[in-house]
């Protein structure tokens, strides 16, 4: 088995020999050991990436709004979500985003995740059909586990979720009724002794 | 009184930090004491008459083991070499999360003796090999096996009975990655695995050379003296493998120094002076001369650092005997002054590595703060402004920006890896082919560049823009946000330059591993010893903690 330390270095080697500058290959190598920890095929795609990425003539993006298609070709995955993390703070206030034409979609996820982590919000990504939850680049909830090479996407769909409960107001009453069963009443004597008694305010 | 920490633009130059020496914070000795209450134990000892076979060393604490496998094969001498092309090895070594298991052993035979070239899993945590000083060996195998000693001068030319060539940890070659053991307490200080390795190895160099010369001549061996066995350490060739490592984790560079920075801060700080803290460093200063006067090495540059250090020092030590006044108000401030004045590089590094021998309430809490979460730090604050870059650039890198990378002499080599063994080298980019391949360690010339380029940038400018169209620079924006949070994290030099000497790196890392005689072979590899003095397993429950200078 690889390991992670392995994964890192090559594609970061690999990325550089692919044409890409050092600061974004070292991205790449950050990228691909978070997509294998998550058990998505990250060696696999960027792989096929690099074979196909010559003839596949494919658009850059740099500035990125809210909606986004690429003209002629698709867009690079790798440029995208560096000017994608990068940007984030700005991108934060538009709740949804879309590109048009991505090839090679999955290697845009980690850039998603991660930009998860800057702003502190849950992303809800869909490449295509395929929808993944990305939970601050702690973990991913996904209804896609195959261990394929996804080429390209028509759409990618993402949403940025802002920080709210999961659960209603009722559920958190009776949950803490219930964790109050775990204080002690205070008679009059416990009382005394407590932080500041004995004190005015004024004091 | 408050004392400033050291300047980095002053402490980060490549001379000062290639005149570092062991301190009290170097990783062997935190190791030791970190180790000291562990039950030490040889497993498995089955070697031929040769003493070729399989060995393994354990140290356990509860429920934690970890275990040394030892793998010890013929090698004929056209097949002897340090060098990082060599494929065979007297003896290969992996460290084993746990007891290994007589399967792991088996598998384990086919792969650790390859090396580079062999896998290894998670359960294995670093993995080395190492050649046997031969003259050395065969010497001490003939005299204990006519019930003799060896000859001291010998033993003490040469300081060792193996030196090792490499010894490799952090998930290369499938071994463990950090992440899956970094909240173990016991390790979590800096190269903790590799040191528990060097020092269980040195132990089997023991074990194997008493049991050839008992193979030899049953009837009148004896084994090695254990004094002889203390004053033996593990030797170790390295080359430019170990520079790139100091730029790739500024962070962990950053957390070494600062360590230093602030102990030597602190001691400075201290009012009076106790009497038997001055009886220490004194007693830890006198005793070290031996350890120059017996650094034996051949090469001129090293001779002439050797002959200031042991002027300045023999100097040094007249004057605290005769001049100096330890009664005074911040006496270690004093000193320290006077260091800075009078004596070179070297002397000043070597006595503020003395100065922290009395302060065990200084340097442990510091040894704590050694290591480095370096993934935290990845992620560009992109909302940040060229200008603010640009003030970090000035700040922190003031004498790089003085230099004019259009000259030759300044861009003359570049860093890359070599494709036979996937090591780092050094070429000049004139002379050789490949320069196209370069290595991102040219950190002066693209700090430049950077600065060059965000001059003429709006100011306002958020870094996000500015890399959506230059990012050929990212890395080095990366970095720039990260020396400003972590001062020591950068070398204030040039490393590319026809100045450059690449063994100065080498052994700044090398003396935060603890090693001593610094032995340079060429300006790019040098020789070194390890665990050379310090206590063997057995003694370990008991030690002396200065055991450096006995």
């Amino acid at each position: 088995m690889r390991s992670l330390s392995e994964i890192d270095t090559v594609s970061k080697r690999s990325s550089r020999a692919a044409g890409y500058s050092w600061g974004i290959a070292e991205e790449i190598g950050k990228n691909i050991r978070l997509l294998e920890i998550f058990s998505l095929p990250g060696i696999k795609n960027l792989n096929s990436f690099f074979k196909k990425k010559k003839e596949l003539r494919l658009e850059n993006i740099s500035i990125i709004n809210q909606d986004n298609e690429a003209n002629k070709n698709e867009y690079c995955p790798i440029i995208m979500g560096v000017n994608f993390l990068d940007q984030i703070k700005t991108l934060e206030t538009q709740n949804e985003i879309m590109f048009k034409k991505v090839s090679y979609p999955l290697l845009f996820l980690p850039f998603v995740s991660r930009a998860a982590e800057v702003i502190g919000k849950r992303i809800f990504l869909k490449i295509d059909d395929r929808e993944f939850l990305l939970n601050f680049n702690n973990n991913i909830y996904s209804n896609y586990t195959k261990n394929e090479i996804i080429e390209s996407a028509e759409k990618i769909y993402l949403k940025i979720l802002e920080n709210r409960d999961s659960f209603e107001e009722k559920d958190w009453n009776e949950l803490y009724k219930l964790s109050e069963e775990t204080f002690v009443e205070e008679n009059e004597s416990l009382k005394q002794g407590g932080a500041g008694a004995g004190l005015t305010d004024n004091d | 009184m408050n004392i400033a920490l050291r300047d980095p633009n002053v402490v980060m130059k490549l001379s000062r930090l290639g005149s570092f020496h062991q301190s009290k914070l170097s990783f062997l000795r935190s190791f030791l004491k970190e180790f000291k209450d562990w039950d030490y134990k040889r497993d498995l000892f089955e070697l031929n008459e040769h003493g070729y076979g399989t060995a393994v060393y354990s140290f356990k604490k509860k429920n934690r083991v970890y275990s040394l496998i030892c793998f010890a094969n013929e090698l004929h001498e056209n097949e002897r070499s340090d060098r990082v092309i060599a494929t065979k090895w007297d003896a290969a070594f992996t460290l084993f999360d746990g007891v290994p298991l007589k399967q792991d052993i088996e598998r384990l035979k086919n792969e650790v003796p390859r090396q580079e070239f062999g896998r290894l899993s998670y359960k294995e945590l670093t993995l080395s090999r190492a050649n046997k000083s031969v003259r050395v060996f065969n010497h001490v195998v003939e005299r204990l096996s006519e019930g003799k000693q060896p000859d001291n001068k010998l033993i003490a030319s040469v300081g060792y009975l193996y030196r090792t060539t490499a010894v490799y940890g952090s998930g290369k070659f499938g071994l463990a990655d950090r992440f899956r053991i970094k909240d173990r307490e016991e390790i979590y200080g800096p190269f903790r695995l590799e040191m528990m390795l060097v020092y269980l190895v040195r132990q089997f160099t023991f074990d194997q050379v008493n049991h050839v010369a008992k193979s030899k001549n049953p009837k009148k061996a004896v084994n090695l003296d254990l004094k002889i066995c203390k004053s033996l350490g593990i030797g170790n060739s390295t080359g430019l493998g170990m520079a790139p490592f100091i730029v790739n984790h500024p962070t962990l560079l950053n957390n070494w120094i600062l360590a230093r920075e602030i102990s030597l801060k602190k001691i400075r700080e201290i009012k009076i002076v106790l009497e038997k803290d001055r009886e220490l460093f004194l007693e830890c200063l006198k005793k070290s001369i031996k350890n120059i006067t017996s650094w034996n090495t051949e090469s001129e540059y090293q001779i002439n650092k050797i002959k200031f250090l042991l002027n300045d020092l023999n100097e040094f030590i007249l004057y605290l005997d005769n001049d100096f006044n330890f009664e005074q108000d911040y006496a270690f401030n004093e000193l320290y002054l006077h260091l800075e004045k009078k004596y070179c590089e070297e002397c000043v590094e070597y006595v503020v590595s003395m100065m922290m021998e009395p302060y065990d309430d200084i340097t442990s809490p510091l040894i704590k703060e050694m290591s480095s979460e370096e993934e935290k730090y990845f992620n560009i604050p992109t909302d940040r402004t060229v200008e603010e870059l640009k003030k970090i650039l000035e700040k922190r890198y003031p004498d790089i920006l003085t230099i004019d990378f259009s000259k030759n002499e300044n861009n003359l080599n570049f860093w890359f890896i070599s494709k036979n063994k996937e090591e780092p080298r050094l070429a000049n980019r004139f002379d050789e082919v490949g320069a196209e391949l370069e290595q991102p360690l040219a950190i002066a010339r693209d700090i430049k560049k950077l600065y060059e380029l965000l001059s003429v940038t709006k100011n306002s400018l958020k870094i996000s823009r500015f890399l959506s169209t230059n990012n050929e620079l990212r890395h080095i924006v990366r970095r720039a946000f990260i020396v400003e949070k972590f001062p020591y994290s950068e070398i204030q030099d040039n490393t590319i330059g026809k100045e450059i000497m690449p063994i100065d790196m080498l052994r700044l890392k090398l003396s935060f591993f603890g090693a001593l005689k610094f032995d340079p072979r060429s300006d790019k590899w040098l020789r070194i010893c390890m665990f050379q003095g310090a206590p063997l397993p057995e003694q370990l429950k008991n030690y002396d903690e200065h055991w450096v200078y006995n």
